[in-house]
């Protein structure tokens, strides 16, 4: 298992696109994707969980891979995160 | 019983039942289910459709309003497939056995309300976007396109206001009147109401909601009021009004077959307006003696693609044979401004009503030209059918026009493919044509004034804009003008010059244009039969003495 924590620049947060991206490529890989804020945990694999998370500008968010592949799944998201948020 | 006011467009009275119409909203029922698997399918089904429908409109948002705009289909996409609303979906079948459709709209609705509820000002608008994907699945679900039922009964049809994509798919049949919040008297609506002898008023405080839907209503067109749950004194009194317009219709049926001269001897031809083969028998019915104006844009606004060669012509044919050799002037494409059909993919415009238009579009994508031209040189053998090109500026657009009917003519020749002369005409409704009509008359064959976009385009007033109707002067001396010089022009040229837009049904200026000797008034076919009997009753010669 591996996870990172990342705080949020972009001014509209997590909004439809970037939660889009991040889904997409989550669910390209075997691995379990989760991604938290607070106390709440969804499944990266979907849009609309990681939307009603509402994460904001200036968040911490935290992602969960545990998996054969974890570390290519890590390694993806952490660099789209990088560029869209 | 609650009294409404609004603006008459359309007179007339209409009783029965009002039925609120609102975009896109539709009943779902829970209907138990045995096989449920047989559900997932439909379910699989139509997410595919789904997906193929969403791909299309990613594709045409990404070419007309770039990647960052796109982005929302594609997250239409994701939305589509994610986990939570797919578990959602399949739990609710699976666990409570019920059909697909409850399914699909109960998450939609639960998702939607959880972004609704986020404090976020732009999350609480992702909810419009789950319920846009549910909408789409349960569409497609229906099987139905975008099919628009109202009712099994003919009902009272109250909206916000209906475009001319929602009306074309009404089933008119069904339909006693319109009864709209917005709107005005140009608005397509009170147009399409006219064409159908139908009451209609716009612009009426009306709530769109249960406290009238479903309730009896009586709308009278005159006087612009809807009564919702009429007592019965105004029942009675509204029922007598009835039965009076109804004397008057018959009254004036008993003007058929007679011709349309005034008493000193002055022949106006009376043609009818119409957008589609059935509209024929209202204009025979009417006894009209022509159609002025046969609008073929509907052809391609019901359609989900470009109506082929074949289907235009069997259109056509059929067209000239049911008016059994009377003339019937068939107007080439006018799509754009409000008027839009998807599949041509044209760019959003700043300002439409001035933009891609007509005769531009034809120009500029000569195949959907070439398309209809070979379609009506065809049908000409069947009837006498002349064409008429609407949105003409200049000179330049004419020869070009003669260029491409030589062309399609030349082919058709060397096909073997017989095709009769045709009469050419074109559209005046911009003041550039007017002031060059002198030279436009030695061109073509007739004019027909379009005093709709005439009078928007010379007051630079919006016909759509409701707001503006203070300003707004359908007899405006500057139109007046205009037509009288356009008229003058013709003349002089040896051609005859009439007139289609709603200025030629309307009673109060027929006098005018029989003084300035117009040839051709066309007009809703319902009008006909009123005007002619104006004319009948006009001597022109003192009209103009008194004057």
């Amino acid at each position: 298992m591996k996870e990172f924590k990342y705080t949020i620049s972009d001014a509209m947060g997590i909004h439809a696109r970037p939660a889009g991206i991040l889904a997409k490529a989550a669910r390209a890989f075997a691995c379990d994707v989760k991604i938290a804020r607070g106390e709440k945990t969804v499944d990266c694999k979907g849009i609309i969980g990681i939307m009603g998370l509402g994460v904001k500008k200036g968040d911490e968010v935290t992602v969960i891979f545990d998996g054969e592949d974890e570390d290519a799944a890590y390694d993806k998201i952490i660099s789209l995160m990088k560029e869209n948020l | 019983m609650q009294i409404y006011n609004g603006k008459g467009v359309s007179g007339g009275i209409a009783i029965g039942r009002i039925r609120v119409y609102k975009k896109r909203g539709q009943e779902i029922n829970c209907i138990s289910v045995t096989d449920t698997d047989k559900e997932l399918i439909r379910f699989r089904d139509a997410k595919k459709e789904a997906a193929r429908q969403l791909d299309i409109l990613y594709e045409k948002a990404l070419k007309d309003l770039g990647e960052e705009n796109a982005a929302i289909f594609e997250a239409h996409q994701m939305i589509l497939e994610d986990i939570d609303f797919n578990e959602s979906v399949e739990a609710i079948v699976q666990s409570k056995n019920v059909n697909i459709e409850y399914a699909v709209f109960e998450t939609g609705k639960k998702i939607a309300e959880i972004f609704a509820q986020m404090d976020d000002s732009y999350m609480k608008e992702r909810a419009a976007d789950v319920k846009d994907v549910s909408e789409r699945l349960l569409n497609i679900l229906k099987g139905a396109s975008d099919e628009i039922f109202i009712s099994d009964e003919p009902v009272i049809i109250a909206a916000r206001e209906l475009a001319p994509s929602e009306t074309i798919q009404l089933d008119k049949s069904k339909v006693l009147s319109f009864v709209t919040t917005l709107g005005s008297s140009n608005s397509h609506t009170a147009i399409l109401a006219r064409m159908m002898a139908i009451p209609a008023v716009a612009r009426v405080e009306l709530p769109l909601d249960d406290s009238i839907d479903g309730k009896l209503g009586i709308v009278d067109g005159e006087a612009g009021l809807i009564y919702v749950e009429p007592d019965e004194e105004t029942c009675k009194e509204m029922q007598l009004k009835k039965q009076q317009e109804h004397q008057k219709q018959k009254m004036l049926q008993q003007l058929r077959g007679k011709e349309s001269t005034t008493s000193d001897g002055q022949k106006v031809m009376l043609y009818a307006n119409i957008g589609s083969v059935e509209d024929i028998d209202a204009a025979v019915r009417n006894d009209a003696e022509g159609v002025g104006l046969f609008r073929t844009e509907f052809i391609y606004m019901e359609k989900e693609d470009y109506p082929t060669e074949e289907e235009q012509f069997q259109i056509y044919k059929q067209a000239a044979e049911k008016m059994e050799g009377r003339r019937i002037i068939i107007r080439t494409l006018d799509i754009g401004a409000d008027k839009k059909c998807d599949y041509f993919g044209m760019e959003q415009e700043e300002n439409p009503a001035l933009g891609c238009r007509a005769i531009r579009i034809c120009l500029m994508r000569p195949e959907i030209f070439e398309t209809q031209l070979r379609a009506l040189y065809r049908a000409s053998n069947y009837g006498k059918i002349a064409i008429m090109y609407p949105m003409i500026t200049s000179i330049k657009e004419i020869r070009r026009i003669k260029e491409i009917v030589s062309k399609v003519k030349a082919e058709l020749k060397a096909e073997g493919i017989p095709y009769g002369n045709l009469e050419q005409g074109i559209m005046i409704e911009t003041p550039a044509a007017v002031f060059i009509s002198k030279e436009l008359a030695r061109e073509v064959d007739f004019f027909s004034i379009g005093t709709n976009d005439l009078t928007q385009y010379a007051l630079a007033i919006d016909r759509q804009n409701t707001k503006l109707d203070e300003f707004y002067d359908a007899h405006h001396p500057s139109v007046l003008r205009m037509i009288s010089m356009v008229v003058e022009n013709a003349h002089q040229a040896g051609i005859w010059v009439g007139i289609c837009g709603e200025l030629g049904a309307d009673p109060q200026i027929t006098k005018e244009f029989l003084a300035m000797e117009v040839d051709e008034l066309s007009m809703s076919p319902e009008s006909i039969l009123q005007i002619r009997k104006i004319i009948r009753e006009t001597n022109v010669r003192e009209y103009k003495m008194k004057k």
